[in-house]
């Protein structure tokens, strides 16, 4: 195999000026988050897929995102002690990793990523969608804390479709349940004009995040939907989405990758530009966040780019035409809930990877699948096996964690990596003869 | 019939994998169809007012050779799943006409999908129950549910399902219940005239049986267990907790009994007493099981427990209300709902002073002398403490 000698690990990483703006985004949502208690500022709790980031800004909560701050601690190396903490104060082993980094990080004190005290939360939102696991956790969370639990139950899309049903059950728990114990616990009255202000932001960004993921459709890509990928969802699937700080974001992360696709450059990594772009892929699964640049390197080592990925889509299938709307206000935040990605159902999920292929026209795909998520990982190799059936595309499996850095082999990921890339290429080299 | 009649056909049904009782149900009744559900909860009161046999698919145990299923999931999977793909790639489940498959987790969720797309010809639904439980909220959306599945089904069987179909068949399920729990307060009462291997297998019959013919098998076993002398030993109570999805193998619950354990409750087979009280017979039919279901149903880690301050409290009352002396949590590998909820459990239980012992098994555990010893050690202490 013709293989690009592997570049030396950098000691300096590379970024563009979005990544420095959201960096400085994230550290000052940390610091604010760690002063809240003392300030007087009241706190929730609640997950990415699915949140309702513009609805709790009405009522002038600060945002905590419990994955977040797991999957910050795995990228900084804190997660696996934080894990074993939670190991040795009951957790089974068999279980997510991503709730027992926020244990461990909360019976040691709850000191955050940054370094900086999390604060005790006034209210745990739990927007149960698209994971069971969810439930369990803030039932686990609540334990710890006085503080309110609001149930957001959000129904399971089995047959690939949003139902009347399902859309007004949503909409009622808004309007019977969240609103009205959100506005006992932060004393702040519910106003829908300010809450179609902050959707109108969002639609902004949703437009520029769906240019951006969509630009992969070019050849060489200017970026990577994937590794990268992280990165420009980070905004949008979290505490921004809905400010003027993510629409500025999302305005200048575009005007970077117009800027790369005019000069015809492929993504950056973290170092440097991409170089020749050798294979196309679209990867379903999520990331590991404990080797994240070790596993990132094995792919832009080889000339291999991630075109399309489903985990930018756990916060929003925004590319399928989603956004949220100032004049459906109640029903816009339920067809959010309801159409995230683990929330659609196998079959539906088929179908979008295929379309991913054919669209971007992707070489292969690959799955990561995580030992800590069932939601996304029960059913992954049928899934394989049914997409490479219909496109006719090579499929490759491996299996990771999460956080959890016992489970990242860095040396049986690159194998099977290699091994992947060298069917790849011979395919083409058929294809080509 | 005496107990050991009773209970040899009881483990004949268990043993069959074929599932040939289905299948003779079937040739009885030429026009009814089977409906197959998964753990925890279906309302199978609809099911049968449908003319249709529901029949519980509770996993291949451990007499199954598990060769296509492993192909279909990760080591870090439970194996309900695969087991349950093993039987329908090989044929097992043919019989069935449609398959549901209860909101109780991920895996089981996305099992629907795979279903979906490995038996198109099967009627396949994910039948989502409410984690709210607000008569105008989780119930609305919940009766509506049932509404879908009561007009697939009526559609499957060629004739709408009528309230007064469905209030017979709330009333035949009523009825089960009630001998059910007449079972489980002899248990609790005289725990060696109904050993738990037994009970177990009695419970297991009524996941193929068709309803009437369960309650009557178990009204027959009730009367010959109190007819029959068995020996008291001095075994310690206990309540065992966890086992409401994958199925421990029966050597199990024998091992839990021969290391000293009398097993007075547990979540064995939920669906058979998921409901509390008794389903209203009159009225309108799927409010009634709606509410039901919101207001009168067993807490299971698959629920959500909207009250901190209940956490735990149906376990506690488990143990109370049968006398327990201790718990036995007993999850199958991966499994979250259980073993993220067991921590939660247990600090209950820390709180009433209530021991307790833990450990994980899969459907296909094979050796057993590690649970005995655990089991026959936390008896022992049991025993020690009390004295």
């Amino acid at each position: 195999m013709n293989k690009a000698a592997p570049r030396k690990p950098s000691t300096e990483v590379i970024k563009e000026a979005s990544m420095l703006k959201q960096k400085v985004m994230i550290d000052e949502n940390f610091t604010r988050l760690s002063t809240a208690n003392e300030d007087g500022r009241k706190v929730v709790s609640t997950f990415v897929p699915g949140n309702l980031n513009e609805l709790l800004m009405c009522f002038d909560l600060d945002r905590n995102f419990p994955e977040i701050n797991a999957l910050q601690n795995g990228m900084r190396k804190k997660s696996g002690r934080l894990i074993m903490e939670a190991e040795r104060n009951g957790q089974s082993e068999d279980v997510c990793t991503y709730v027992k980094s926020d244990l461990g990080m909360i019976e040691q004190g709850n000191i955050g990523p940054t370094g900086e005290k999390l604060p005790d939360p006034d209210v745990l939102l739990l927007s149960y969608t698209g994971c069971f696991t969810f439930m369990k956790w803030f039932e686990l969370v609540r334990e710890r804390y006085d503080c309110e639990t609001i149930m957001l139950h959000v129904p399971y899309q089995a047959d690939g479709s949003i139902t009347q049903n399902m859309r007004d059950y949503v909409v009622k728990q808004l309007k019977d349940d969240v609103i009205p114990t959100l506005e006992r616990v932060s004393g702040v009255k519910f106003d829908i004009d300010r809450l179609r202000q902050y959707l109108r932001q969002s639609q902004k960004a949703e437009d520029d995040l769906v240019w951006i993921l969509q630009a992969a459709k070019n050849k060489p890509s200017p970026i990577d939907a994937f590794f990268g990928g992280v990165y420009y969802i980070g905004p949008i699937f979290t505490a921004f989405r809905g400010t003027e700080a993510a629409t500025e974001y999302y305005q200048t992360l575009r005007g970077e990758i117009e800027q790369r696709l005019a000069e015809g450059l492929g993504p950056v990594t973290p170092e440097g530009d991409f170089g020749k772009e050798k294979f196309r892929l679209v990867v379903e699964g999520t990331p590991n966040y404990t080797n994240f640049r070790e596993f990132w390197k094995m792919f832009y080592d080889e000339g291999a780019v991630v075109v399309a990925s489903t985990y930018t889509k756990v916060g929003g299938v925004y590319d399928l035409g989603f956004r949220h709307d100032p004049d459906n206000p109640l029903k816009s935040l339920a067809d959010y809930c309801l159409g995230c990605y683990t929330n659609l159902s196998l079959p539906a999920r088929i179908k979008m990877l295929c379309n991913y292929i054919d669209d971007y026209q992707a070489d292969g795909l690959l799955v990561n699948s995580v030992k800590s998520c069932n939601s996304f990982s029960a059913g992954q190799l049928l899934m394989l096996r049914e997409i490479e059936k219909r496109t006719g595309k090579p499929g490759a499996f491996i299996e990771t964690d999460l956080v959890d850095p016992r489970y990242f082999s860095a040396a049986n990921v690159k194998n099977r990596m290699e091994s992947y890339f060298q069917m790849l290429e011979q395919k083409s080299a058929t294809q080509a003869a | 019939m005496t107990v050991q009649e009773i209970v040899d056909r009881c483990q004949a049904l268990f043993d069959d994998l074929d599932f040939n009782a289905v299948k003779d149900w079937k040739a009885a009744n030429p026009a009814g169809k089977a409906i197959g559900y998964l753990p925890i909860y279906v309302p199978r009161e609809i099911i049968h007012a449908a003319g249709m046999l529901p029949v519980g698919i509770f996993g291949g145990g451990d007499q199954l050779e598990v060769i296509h299923g492993d192909a279909y999931y990760q080591s870090y999977i439970c194996r309900i799943p695969r087991s349950t793909i093993e039987l329908g790639l090989t044929g097992r489940l043919d019989s069935l006409d449609g398959m549901l498959f209860p909101s109780i987790c991920d895996v089981i969720r996305n099992l629907s999908g795979m279903w979906q797309l490995l038996f198109k010809d099967k009627y396949v639904k994910y039948f989502d129950l409410p984690q709210t439980y607000k008569d105008d909220i989780g119930g609305a959306f919940y009766i509506h549910e049932m509404q879908t599945l009561r007009e697939d089904l009526g559609k499957l069987a060629g004739r709408e399902i009528a309230d007064e179909d469905l209030q017979n068949s709330i009333a035949v399920y009523n009825e089960n219940r009630q001998v059910i729990n007449e079972l489980y307060q002899m248990r609790a009462k005289q725990p060696w005239q109904a050993p738990t291997s037994e009970i177990y297998l009695l419970l297991r019959a009524g996941m193929v049986l068709p309803v009437e013919e369960h309650t009557q098998m178990l009204r027959g076993y009730l009367a010959a267990a109190e007819a029959e002398e068995r020996p008291q030993r001095d075994n310690c109570r206990v309540v065992v907790n966890g086992v409401f999805c994958e199925q421990p193998p029966l050597g199990l619950i024998k091992s839990l009994e021969m290391a000293g354990c009398y097993v007075v409750d547990d979540d064995f087979l939920l669906i058979t007493r998921w409901l509390i009280d008794d389903v209203p017979t009159t009225g309108d039919p799927m409010d009634n099981l709606s509410k039901a279901f919101l207001h009168h149903s067993a807490a299971t880690s698959a629920k959500f427990e909207p009250d901190k301050a209940d956490k735990g409290k149906f376990l506690i009352n488990q143990v109370r209300n049968s006398g327990a002396e201790g718990v036995v949590f007993a999850a199958p590998s991966f499994c979250d709902p259980a073993l993220l909820d067991r921590p939660m459990l247990q600090e209950a239980l820390n709180r009433d002073d209530i021991p307790f012992t833990a450990f994980k098994y899969a459907e296909n555990t094979g050796q057993m002398q590690a649970i005995r010893e655990q089991a026959g050690t936390f008896a022992d202490s049991i025993k020690l403490w009390s004295a």
